[in-house]
């Protein structure tokens, strides 16, 4: 059934590769937005990876349906062959200040999950969060890996605005908010790197396919 | 609320920034072409007219989308014209009749800084346009590169016509999730009307009508990326139809996609408006973006009557035929479109 390829109105394909959340799959969209933008194919728009699916936004003035369908083909039957490599992808480092002001709900985080305030930094800080994606808000990231002993529900009530930088937890994910936003996360701590600016070529500093690895620190540099 | 829009920001919904830009593209592009800017121009978006825009240099300027019975210097001017604005000019915007989006195109374009490559103006995210934000009173815009008068006078001979309808005909595209959904589900989709709620925006309409049937009773995916125009079923089974302003990534099946011809009305139904959908292939929808292309990118502009451009005083402007301190532009279908030059002189 995977690959499968399907029309999204007249100007987009979409790509799925998988029907679920797997690192291995998700990879696999990034080797073939590698593959799509290495071709320079002249009809291609824009490429928006998602968790387990790529859609493709294409000048149908410039290549018909048919057509990209033959040439999306090709590049997804000669990605499925290439060797899937995790160890080359980049690692973001965020500094964190966890706790306090910065992360007025760790102790809620540390209750829930029946953990010392000490374990919850180390097992949040203690793996690398796969970038699945980035959506919901410029530069706000997706990320796979949380470990599950320390999944929270989210806030009964949303706050109005969290602080640009905080660092949440929603059941099993964690993330990072880039701007100033409305948002019902579990808060746990801070980080002073600015993660989206709109006046830089590459806007956010997460990419796609990345790895984001969370460094308790205790005060903001 | 007027916003500044262009073609919207492409490039960056990856790293989630939505595209947003204007959602009328058909009037943004016929402004565009009428007062000679490229098409990448930025123009100001009006919803529902009621705006006042006094002009301190001369220049040409063209109004496209909702009529607006837009008034310049106390004459009334048409849709789908360019003409001439004065340093003392005032443009007067009325109550929109016909559809809810004018835009007004500038010679020149306007010039707010362009972020990410656009002009666009995405409030939700606060970026683009006049510091991220809808225009407010007294705000002053400058326009960007040189005015040229003999972009005055012309006129879009064939512009698509606001019939200001309460009833539209929606053509879409099944899919990428049509298999999400039951056959009756999607019979649902196209064989009953649909209203247009008073809870859509810029981000996207929401229909009210009979429920849709998904196959599993769940109407949630594995999120992925949406279009312009990609049609969502939440769990209430009630369609929304994602607009400009649409996030990058969403959670819900979707059902079916409007075709790109078809968006431009969108914006331009009121609530309570019905909406029904019909399915085209791909291919059929992809030959009338063709079509498209050639009735509003390649068409050959009209000229009211023998067109003179003339610089007065250094920088006054008039075109046309003058007659007692007016410029009588052509007839046009038997309605003559002045426009009043008070410093015009003849040589």
């Amino acid at each position: 059934m995977y690959p499968r390829i399907v029309p999204v109105g007249d100007s987009a394909i979409l790509i799925e590769l998988g029907s679920e959340i797997d690192p291995e799959i998700n990879s696999q969209i990034y080797f073939l937005v590698a593959a799509i933008e290495r071709s320079q194919l002249a009809a291609i728009v824009e490429l928006i990876p998602a968790y387990r699916s790529l859609l493709v936004n294409y000048d149908p003035l410039v290549s018909r349906y048919g057509e990209m369908v033959a040439l999306l083909d090709e590049l997804v039957a000669g990605n499925a062959a290439s060797e899937v490599d995790t160890g080359t992808a980049t690692i973001i480092e965020l500094p964190v200040v966890y706790g306090g002001e910065d992360g007025p709900d760790l102790d809620t985080v540390a209750d829930n999950a029946g953990l010392s305030i000490r374990d919850v930094i180390e097992i949040h800080s203690g793996v690398d969060y796969r970038v699945y994606m980035i959506g919901f808000a410029p530069g706000f990231p997706y990320l796979g890996g949380l470990d599950e002993r320390i999944a929270t529900p989210r806030l009964k009530t949303p706050r109005i605005s969290v602080p640009a930088g905080s660092v949440g937890i929603a059941e099993s994910q964690t993330g990072v908010y880039p701007n100033a936003s409305p948002g019902g996360w579990q808060l746990i701590g801070r980080t002073a790197r600015q993660l989206f600016d709109v006046a830089s070529e590459s806007p956010s500093l997460i990419t796609p396919g990345s790895l984001v690895r969370f460094v308790p620190v205790d005060a903001h540099a | 609320m007027t916003l500044v829009q262009d073609r919207g920001r492409v490039g960056y919904q990856q790293l989630g920034v939505s595209v947003s830009g204007a959602i009328d593209t058909d009037a943004l592009d016929i402004g565009n072409r009428l007062v000679g800017n490229e098409f990448d121009a930025g123009s100001l978006e009006v919803m529902l007219g009621g705006m006042v825009i006094e002009f301190s240099h001369s220049t040409v300027f063209a109004l496209t989308g909702a009529d607006v019975s837009a008034v310049l210097d106390g004459v009334p001017i048409a849709v789908n014209v360019s003409y001439v604005a004065h340093s003392d000019s005032r443009l007067e915007l009325g109550i929109a009749t016909n559809g809810l989006r004018s835009y007004v195109a500038i010679c020149g374009g306007l010039s707010v800084s362009r972020v990410l490559g656009s002009y666009s103006t995405h409030v939700a995210s606060g970026i683009g346009g006049v510091e991220g934000r809808a225009l407010s009173e007294g705000d002053v815009l400058e326009i960007e590169g040189l005015n040229d008068a003999s972009f005055s006078g012309q006129i879009f001979p064939d512009g698509p016509v606001l019939e200001g309808s309460n009833e539209l005909e929606v053509r879409v595209v099944l899919g990428p999730q049509d298999d999400e959904f039951s056959a009756v589900g999607i019979d649902t989709l196209l064989s009953y009307d649909y209203t247009v709620s008073d809870q859509s925006n810029r981000q996207g309409l929401r229909l009210d009508g009979p429920e849709i049937e998904s196959k599993t009773g769940r109407y949630d995916i594995i999120s992925d990326a949406v279009v312009n125009g990609s049609i969502q079923v939440p769990g209430d089974g009630k369609p929304i139809v994602l607009l400009a302003d649409r996030q990058t990534i969403g959670g819900y099946a979707k059902i079916a996609t409007v075709v790109t011809v078809d968006l431009p009305s969108l914006g331009q139904v009121a609530p309570g408006s019905k909406i029904s959908f019909t399915a085209i292939s791909t291919e059929d929808a992809q030959d009338l973006l063709a079509v498209r292309v050639e009735c509003v990118e390649n068409a050959e502009l009209s000229r009211l009557v023998s067109p003179r451009s003339v610089w007065v005083d250094g920088d006054e402007v008039a075109v046309g035929v003058a007659e007692n301190g007016v410029v009588r532009l052509a007839d046009v279908d038997g309605i003559t479109y002045p426009i009043s030059v008070e410093k015009y002189t003849p040589r």
